[in-house]
């Protein structure tokens, strides 16, 4: 089977574990003693956070293959992926304010270096976009973008790790040394949850790397045809 | 607003989400099919010309 041909397959795999994910997550999962029904957000808010670094690294993965190999088709994967980042690091903010207004009271906490990391790394990943359509297309684009997106993967750690850093803050603290702070119930549906939105996240980048690619062959067709 | 409420926001706003992104993709995938036409109509008028 080639690999376009297994998209569709990938589609309904996605479509299936998505909606197994939210019968979980809203359904199966025990109600959290501490926070109640607004812990449920948490089973597609830490999973798209994880999304969200999981396209941002591969971005970066993609950008250091291409200043070591070479190759046009790492730009594309490189940017496709950054492109992910974006959407789903968007949506970590809005589901993440959304948890906190109801949770704390605020819709956003400036105290907390958690959610200021996150936002800085994402405000990075944004620039990415306005780097790349200010420069002309070509192998000097590439390369600078490429140099941009590796940059920002050293935010990563910083950010992924800064609620354990830091003290200050009010974001909770699930996962510690002793493992997930959760039933066995509860981190099954988060482990459902996570594999459902990484495939939705695979699943959208194959996509749009499909379009981006016919994108530039229908380019190159019309240049050879005029 | 109440908790549940705040639950429902949440998920129906990743709905969106991936609602918008299958309307950008749809209208990408739309404006691919009207220039492959045009390609096509270029490469028979060409092919017509001799």
């Amino acid at each position: 089977m080639s690999s376009r041909n297994s998209l569709p397959l990938l589609a309904f795999a996605t479509a299936g574990l998505l909606g197994l994910a939210v019968v979980l997550a809203l359904l199966v999962a025990p109600e959290d003693a501490d926070q109640g029904i607004s812990q449920r957000i948490f089973y597609f808010h830490v999973p798209i956070a994880l999304t969200a670094y999981a396209c941002f690294g591969l971005g970066a993965f993609k950008a250091l293959r291409l200043l070591v190999v070479g190759g046009e088709r790492r730009d594309l994967e490189s940017y496709t992926w950054i492109h992910q980042g974006t959407i789903f690091g968007a949506l970590t903010l809005i589901t993440g304010s959304i948890w906190a207004k109801a949770s704390w009271g605020v819709w956003w906490s400036w105290g907390s270096n958690q959610l200021v990391l996150f936002l800085v790394l994402f405000l990075f990943y944004c620039a990415y976009f306005m780097l790349r359509f200010s420069i002309e297309e070509g192998s000097r684009r590439e390369r600078i973008c490429a140099v941009y997106a590796l940059f920002g993967v050293a935010l990563i750690p910083v950010s992924f790790f800064a609620i354990r850093l830091a003290s200050d803050f009010i974001h909770p603290t699930v996962f510690t040394s002793n493992g997930p702070q959760m039933t066995g119930t509860m981190f099954g549906a988060f482990l459902v949850c996570w594999a459902a939105i990484t495939l939705l996240a695979y699943l959208m980048y194959r996509v749009e790397l499909v379009g981006k690619r016919t994108d530039a062959n229908l380019r190159e067709l019309r240049e050879a045809l005029s | 607003m109440s908790q549940g409420q705040y639950v429902a926001l949440a998920y129906g706003v990743v709905f969106v989400f991936v609602l918008l992104w299958v309307a950008i993709i749809a209208a990408k995938l739309a404006r691919l099919e009207r220039e492959t036409g045009e390609l096509v109509e270029l490469a028979r008028s060409r092919r017509a010309d001799g």
